[in-house]
């Protein structure tokens, strides 16, 4: 089963019922607290587990080709905007690690309204690449050379000797 | 249970179904060209700040930036590595049409704040091989949905796309969708201008390797359940090249990706006894050039030739390849690098070394060819028939504005438009953009005064037909003692005379798929006898869904989840019936060699939607890029 809920620490705050992809998390109205109602269709990608504030959210990886003993930690950290792992062996060998996970503050992207409207609705050219800077080349590129073969590629190449 | 769930009717310009990378694009750029004018509206099954192939993270920008820089890549060598990789069948129109946008993309994510590693003495983006730009991915999704959600008029998430709708006054043209919210059981009605389809491949549908509690593992997320294709089908627009399929190469069991580790640390692979098979020698290229013809020379070897190579090492007892890591990773620095790579995109494969006592800076790690999937932004060139750009394009790939499909008003991007393989993410987010200001030219000028016609006796028939899983179980669940499961949970096993559950539609799917359609069961080999028989078989299970069974709105989503996989089962084994050749990621035991005389062609099938009938035809390919 490869996330699961411990009881007593899940506060039924529904945020891995919020993120699951695959709608496997889900809320049990009775005790109040959520649970992976479909593990079968898990893909042991980790969202519940990260976005679980109280961590109550774990994993035990796919028992088909992984013994028991493993552990893997993770936590999600959207200010300083690191994620930490922690990878432990079943022989006991401990990883820690660290990555980042963004450059900017989160709700600071620009949506398409906030970039300026422009009248060319009828070129090729998409948002922002009236500038060269995003565009990386001084006009929209069009093949330099065209040829019109229609078939196989190789015996197109084979006559010309090209490669 | 009530089924009596209420009906919501939107209206909008663009609808975009899906909201993966492809679908987070297509929703910036028809806003961004639309501005008032036109309202773009989202819709998306899951929450898309983590839906998509790219809610578990990535560890590159498979796709680049191309600008005049003599160090980067022109668009032309773009065409010409991803005509070689799916050996020659592909659009190059589409090709070209993505690589020259993909600045602007990469440029986009950077300011957006997705942490793309620069090279320190240059400030330049490092790459791994030629394409590649390495990321900290873990919240590449969620970084891209924010400019999304922002420029959105309207999200809908949770809500799972079934059927198209069709204009009753129109022949071939799409005037909506119609989908259930998985939470509320609302029934929404979606009336659009244009739909542009940005939904996923197809997980799945193959009996994957994975048993027992780890049924459901594949490489392509699970949640990827061919909507991209399902539902453009199901409209009556054409697939191409659906044969082909893909199959690639992972690490065994956990499905790590293997480009990391052969591009940035340089690894190579060899099989039991030590020979070297990637990267692949040139007695072996020579070997398989009689084979494979001058595609066994192209440099990098064609992913279809590799995943051959280690199939055909299992087949005759020298495999599994070995990725032999030991070699590459010296120091403390490149292990770190190893395992951040696969935790940023691929918790599992940290799993399976930790569980297994697998210390790769001291042991190599197996490979496997993955079960296959049907997908068209990877290395395979299956997918929709899209019209091209008016620019670039030959006539004959022009008939409508650009990424629109065989349907009136209909788009696709990412993994929905097929023969221009190669896109991964960023390519699919810069395909989403493409048809997004695609589909806003189109509302603003071409169908500016559409109005769909959708009758009420249509949306209450769908409303029946969507609905009717839930109530088949409610109605049938009292014959037998079998107890009812607790809310949400799957009885797998609940033997009932009169209903099937989603759980055994779907493995009956991937039993035939893979005994009949060349899965891994059957070392991805076929004949035309397996391909008839597998037509018939998958005929049945269309009828069977007549007793498809849903005990909760969860099951009721898998359910069409197992239904539109099906008909991308079916988009393929018709396709391959139809190839009188082998290419592509399987072996067709009665025509087993390329064919480039006759069949360097594509194939392309349709599902008429009135009758259900399927019908095939071919295309030649014609290429603008000089070999």
């Amino acid at each position: 089963m490869p996330t699961f809920v411990y009881a007593s620490l899940c506060k039924g705050c529904g945020k891995c019922v919020d993120i699951c992809p695959a709608d496997n998390m889900q809320y049990n109205p009775k005790n109040r607290k959520g649970y992976n109602a479909d593990p079968i269709s898990c893909a042991e990608c980790m969202n519940c587990v990260k976005y679980c504030p109280e961590h109550a959210v774990d994993v035990r990886p796919y028992s088909d080709f992984a013994p028991l003993g493993a552990r893997v930690g993770v936590i999600r950290d959207t200010k300083k905007n690191i994620i930490y792992w922690r990878i432990v062996f079943r022989d006991g060998t401990v990883y820690d690690f660290a990555s980042p996970i963004r450059t900017t503050p989160w709700g600071s992207a620009k949506g398409a309204l906030d970039i300026p409207e422009r009248s060319d609705l009828d070129s090729e050219l998409l948002a922002l690449e009236d500038k060269p800077e995003y565009l990386g080349f001084p006009e929209l590129p069009r093949p330099k050379q065209t040829v019109r073969i229609v078939g196989s590629i190789l015996k197109a190449k084979q006559k010309t000797g090209g490669g | 249970m009530s089924l009596h769930f209420p009906t919501k009717i939107v209206d909008t310009d663009i609808l975009v179904v899906g909201g993966g990378m492809a679908g987070c694009g297509a929703v910036f750029e028809a806003k961004y060209w639309c501005r008032s004018k036109c309202k773009v509206t989202l819709v998306e099954k899951a929450n898309t700040e983590k839906s998509g192939a790219v809610g578990m993270g990535l560890s590159a920008c498979n796709l680049g930036v191309f600008t005049t820089d003599p160090d980067d890549p022109k668009p032309e060598d773009f065409v010409q590595y991803v005509r070689n990789d799916l050996l020659g069948m592909v659009r190059e129109d589409l090709v070209y049409d993505i690589a020259r946008h993909m600045t602007s993309t990469i440029k986009l994510f950077d300011e957006w704040g997705l942490p793309i590693w620069r090279d320190p003495k240059t400030g330049k983006y490092l790459r791994t091989g030629r394409w590649q730009h390495p990321i900290h991915g873990e919240s590449y999704k969620a970084i891209i949905a924010e400019p999304c959600r922002k420029s959105a008029d309207e999200v809908y998430e949770r809500v799972y796309v079934t059927h198209p709708l069709l204009d009753e006054s129109r022949p071939n043209r799409i005037a909506g969708v119609v989908g259930f919210n998985v939470r509320d059981g609302t029934f929404y009605v979606f009336r659009a201008k244009a739909v542009i389809v940005a939904a996923g491949g197809t997980s799945l549908l193959y009996r994957p390797r994975s048993v027992g509690e780890g049924l459901g593992r594949a490489w392509y997320p699970t949640w990827a359940s061919g909507s991209a294709y399902a539902i453009p089908l199901l409209a009556g627009a054409e697939t191409v090249t659906m044969e082909f399929r893909l199959v690639v190469v992972r690490f065994k069991d956990a499905y790590g990706p293997v480009g990391f580790p052969y591009l940035l640390l340089k690894m190579r692979s060899t099989d039991v006894k030590g020979k070297q098979w990637e990267p692949l020698p040139d007695e072996a290229k020579a070997e398989l050039s009689k084979i494979f013809y001058d595609f066994a020379w192209a440099k990098p070897t064609p992913t279809p030739i590799r995943t051959w190579v280690t199939i055909q090492n299992l087949k005759e007892g020298r495999g599994p390849d070995l990725m032999q890591t030991q070699e590459r990773l010296p120091d403390e620095e490149s292990l770190k690098v190893l395992f951040e790579d696969y935790l940023d995109m691929t918790p599992t494969q940290a799993f399976y070394w930790a569980s297994q006592n697998i210390h790769p800076q001291k042991t190599p790690s197996e490979l496997m060819p993955t079960e296959p999937y049907v997908q068209a932004s990877h290395a395979s060139p299956g997918g929709m028939w899209a019209s091209g750009p008016s620019d670039i394009a030959p006539k004959e790939y022009i008939w409508g504005p650009n990424r629109m499909l065989t349907v009136e008003g209909l788009f696709g991007a990412g993994d929905v438009v097929g023969a221009s393989g190669h896109k991964f993410s960023s390519g699919s987010f810069t395909e989403g953009r493409i048809a997004g200001k695609s589909a806003a030219r189109y509302v603003l000028t071409q169908a500016k005064d559409y109005k769909p016609t959708i009758s009420n006796d249509t949306i209450e028939r769908y409303k029946e037909i969507v609905y009717r899983p839930l109530e088949w179980y409610h109605k049938n669940k009292p014959l037998t003692t079998t107890p009812e499961m607790p809310p949400q949970y799957t009885n797998w096993f609940e033997i009932h005379p009169n209903y099937l559950n989603w759980y055994q539609l779907l493995v009956r799917l991937q039993k035939t798929m893979d005994e009949y359609a060349a899965g891994w069961g059957m070392f991805y080999t076929t004949n035309m006898y397996l391909l008839n028989r597998g037509w018939e078989l998958l005929k049945m299970l269309e009828e069977d869904f007549r007793f498809a069974a849903a005990a909760s709105l969860h099951e009721l989503l898998r359910v069409w989840e197992v239904y539109h996989r099906l008909l991308v089962g079916q988009a393929v084994v018709f396709s391959m019936m139809n190839r009188k050749e082998s290419r592509g990621y399987y072996l067709n035991a009665d025509y087993p060699y390329i064919d480039e005389e006759n069949w360097h062609v594509f194939t392309h099938v349709r599902r008429d939607p009135k009758t259900g009938q399927w019908s095939f035809r071919t295309s030649p390919v014609i290429h603008i890029i000089p070999p």
